[in-house]
């Protein structure tokens, strides 16, 4: 099965061949490089920018505006700091210009922790980016979903920010890729660039299908009814694994994936927590105006009477950044014992 | 010599066809009528904010009559600066539109009551939002232009905006970005020198001699011209938009203008006095070479001062926005 790079790269393809994107682009994303991570290989429409992620940002509304479709890529989410009054130029562009203006653009950065980046390449950017009205965020745990969220992100009227868990970047999916063929070596065969002299070099991409995963519809994971767990991206297998565990000590837990978390999946949220009155939030940014405490806020204010247990958070701590050794970094952001800890603790906690 | 010559930079003679020559100055009194209008109604409280391009017509007004306008990649798209009502004008834009965003109307053509004066937003004319903080516009500007290049045809890319917001790192990306040796692009850079900051002059802050000067390190063609005088500036855009129409290169613009009302209403929007007039200049200069009248003149911004009263009143009876449109185009498919 696909890795998630490879599942980037091939909604990539699809887009350019079926869906008009026209550039895809950014610092080291063309050749000979195609991207820090390789999700850029072998695609058509690449090319390398200069290093400056506000002329990155910029051009990408710019060519959004002149009729073109941009996947623009920051290098890590660490570096978009710098554009952040960009981002809001482009989320408030339609509302501000009274819906004269639209901007079909896509903002592709890798976040998060698991790659031992040290203090400016493991760090989040969900809080600050749910912050930005205008935009819709989104970011996948799986291949397959980020196969099908990106087709959806090339598609929309709308600025996109398409996160990807770094640390999930390489792992194999258990899903298969519409298109994809079934020997992972010949996928990798057929679109992993050589290593070595790349000049001769062309991707054969395989046959793929459409696939969108629609903005703002969470996955279930995993069913259960004691115990409702929320999450994406990285810490979303930490998760699922966590609920398969505590199954075998008799802890019944639902997993969601929320996938979109702007617009996002209320309604499954909702129906879960009705359901199991437990609830647990879990993401790895810093912890102070968390996006999973905006879910807090909302399930204490509508959903207090259905709760059996205060809803919890669990996310990375509130320090300036992530140290890069080994212990630093597994201290700083949720690891599977914590979550593992944290559900049984929720299970058994009693009114 | 038998004329006196009352102005030393303005005294080679018009060397534009009267025809012409009267529709710059049609364009200048009218851009001038607005401003003074707008001015007013935010001094009589019918607006909350007042920031506009008085002072800047000689330049401004050219400028919109050789954009070659329309929608989509094979025109003009303008990512304006917010002094230019001159250039909005110099294209057929009716200026009740300007009174109407200043008074915040539902009606408001540009932002629905949201945005400020001078924020104009045309997509149907390329016309790029004006947005509030400075200077943006320059890292945005070459992404229509790179559209434009690929595409073909003739249309150009033109970003304006001030001299103090060439110290932010926006101003530096659009020169990198303009002239990538992979990928040099169809863009008319220019930057409106009135010598300001808000209250901050440019002799305190700019090392270099002239902002153009920065253009040159690029290799871009750059020019400092004095936008006080229509002519000049006509001339000079003419040449520009020429290069930049067929070479599909950057070309750079230091307009040299005025601020004749200060920064905005935060500065007071009074009258500055010691600043050159370039309509007064220009009146001048047509009546000396006997292309208008004293008389003619007068009796054009008479009319033009009559209709923005008119518009005025008609305005100050139009509805606010509704409170719950404030959740309409947050996003697109709100169309
Ligand atoms: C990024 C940003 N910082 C500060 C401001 C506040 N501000 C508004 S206008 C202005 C001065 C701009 O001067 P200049 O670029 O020379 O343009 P001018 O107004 O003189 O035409 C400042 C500092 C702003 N709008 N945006």
């Amino acid at each position: 099965m696909a890795n998630m790079a490879q599942a980037i790269r091939m909604a990539l393809h699809y887009a350019e061949e079926n869906l008009g994107v026209t550039d895809i682009f950014g610092e080291d994303v063309g050749m000979p490089l195609g991207g820090v991570f390789t999700c850029t290989q072998g695609l058509k429409t690449t090319w390398n920018s200069p290093l400056d992620e506000r002329g990155i940002i910029g051009a990408a509304m710019g060519i959004a505006m002149g009729g073109g479709r941009p996947v623009a890529e920051i290098q890590f989410c660490d570096y978009v700091y710098n554009t952040i009054d960009l981002l809001k130029l482009a989320g408030n562009t339609c509302w501000s210009t009274n819906g004269d203006w639209n901007m079909p653009m896509v903002v592709r950065t890798p976040v998060g922790s698991g790659i031992r980046g040290s203090i400016y390449h493991s760090h989040s950017f969900d809080a600050t980016m749910t912050h930005i009205p205008g935009w819709k965020v989104v970011m996948p745990s799986t291949p397959l979903d980020a196969y099908g969220l990106l087709i959806t992100a090339c598609k929309e009227q709308n600025p996109v920010m398409f996160l990807e868990p770094k640390a999930l970047l390489r792992v194999k999916g258990e899903e298969r890729i519409p298109g994809e063929p079934d020997d992972d070596r010949q996928l990798s065969k057929m679109i992993d660039a050589p290593l070595g002299d790349r000049t001769q070099w062309k991707a054969q991409w395989p046959a793929l299908q459409e696939y969108a995963v629609p903005f703002g519809k969470g996955k279930l994971v995993r069913e259960g009814n004691q115990v409702t767990v929320v999450s994406y991206g990285r810490t979303l297998p930490l998760c699922a694994k966590a609920a398969a565990t505590l199954a075998d000590e008799g802890i019944s837990t639902e997993v969601i994936d929320l996938r979109s978390l702007w617009p996002y999946d209320w309604e499954m949220i909702k129906a879960s927590v009705q359901k199991t009155g437990r609830v647990l939030f879990v993401n790895e940014d810093t912890e102070v105006t968390n996006f999973g405490e905006h879910l807090m806020r909302r399930t204490v204010e509508e959903l207090f009477y259905s709760l059996l247990a205060a809803p919890k958070l669990l996310a990375g701590k509130f320090i300036p950044g992530i140290g890069l050794a080994d212990s630093l970094e597994m201290a700083s952001v949720p690891q599977q014992n914590d979550i593992t800890d944290a559900i049984r603790k929720l299970a058994a906690e009693q009114p | 010599m038998s004329r006196p010559r009352l102005i030393k930079e303005a005294s080679a003679p018009l060397q534009l066809e009267k025809e012409l020559l009267l529709r710059i100055h049609d364009l200048m009194v009218k851009t001038r009528a607005l401003e003074e209008r707008l001015i007013q109604m935010y001094k009589q409280g019918h607006g909350y904010f007042w920031i506009g391009g008085p002072g800047e017509e000689a330049f401004n007004v050219p400028l919109g009559m050789l954009m070659k306008v329309g929608q989509g990649p094979d025109y003009d798209y303008l990512h304006a600066h917010y002094r230019q009502s001159g250039t909005i004008l110099a294209f057929g834009e009716e200026p009740i539109g300007a009174l109407r965003q200043m008074k915040n109307t539902a009606t408001d053509p540009y932002s629905g009551g949201r945005n400020f004066a001078g924020h104009f937003s045309l997509k149907k004319y390329n016309v790029a939002p004006v947005s509030s903080p400075i200077e943006v516009q320059y890292a945005v500007a070459p992404g229509t232009a790179m559209v434009q290049k690929r595409h073909g045809g003739d249309g150009i890319t033109i970003v304006t905006g001030g001299d103090a917001g060439t110290a932010e790192g926006d101003f530096a990306s659009c020169l990198v970005w303009s002239t990538r040796p992979a990928n040099p692009l169809p863009i008319l850079i220019i930057v409106t020198n009135n010598k300001w900051g808000i209250s901050t002059a440019g002799d305190d802050q700019h090392g270099e001699k002239h902002i153009a000067d920065r253009a040159k390190a690029f290799g871009i063609p750059a020019k400092t011209i004095n936008g006080n005088d229509p002519i000049e500036s006509y001339n000079e855009l003419k040449t520009a938009m020429e290069y930049v129409r067929k070479e599909r290169k950057p070309y750079f613009i230091e307009a040299m203008v005025s601020r004749l009302y200060g920064h905005s209403s935060a500065s007071g929007a009074n009258l500055v006095g010691n600043e050159v007039d370039c309509l007064k200049q220009f009146e001048e200069r047509l009546e000396q070479e006997g292309h208008m009248t004293r008389q003619q003149m007068d009796e054009l911004r008479n009319r033009y001062t009559e209709d923005m009263a008119a518009a005025a009143r008609q305005v100050r009876d139009e509805p606010q926005p509704s409170p719950d449109s404030i959740w309409k185009h947050i996003y697109a498919e709100d169309k």
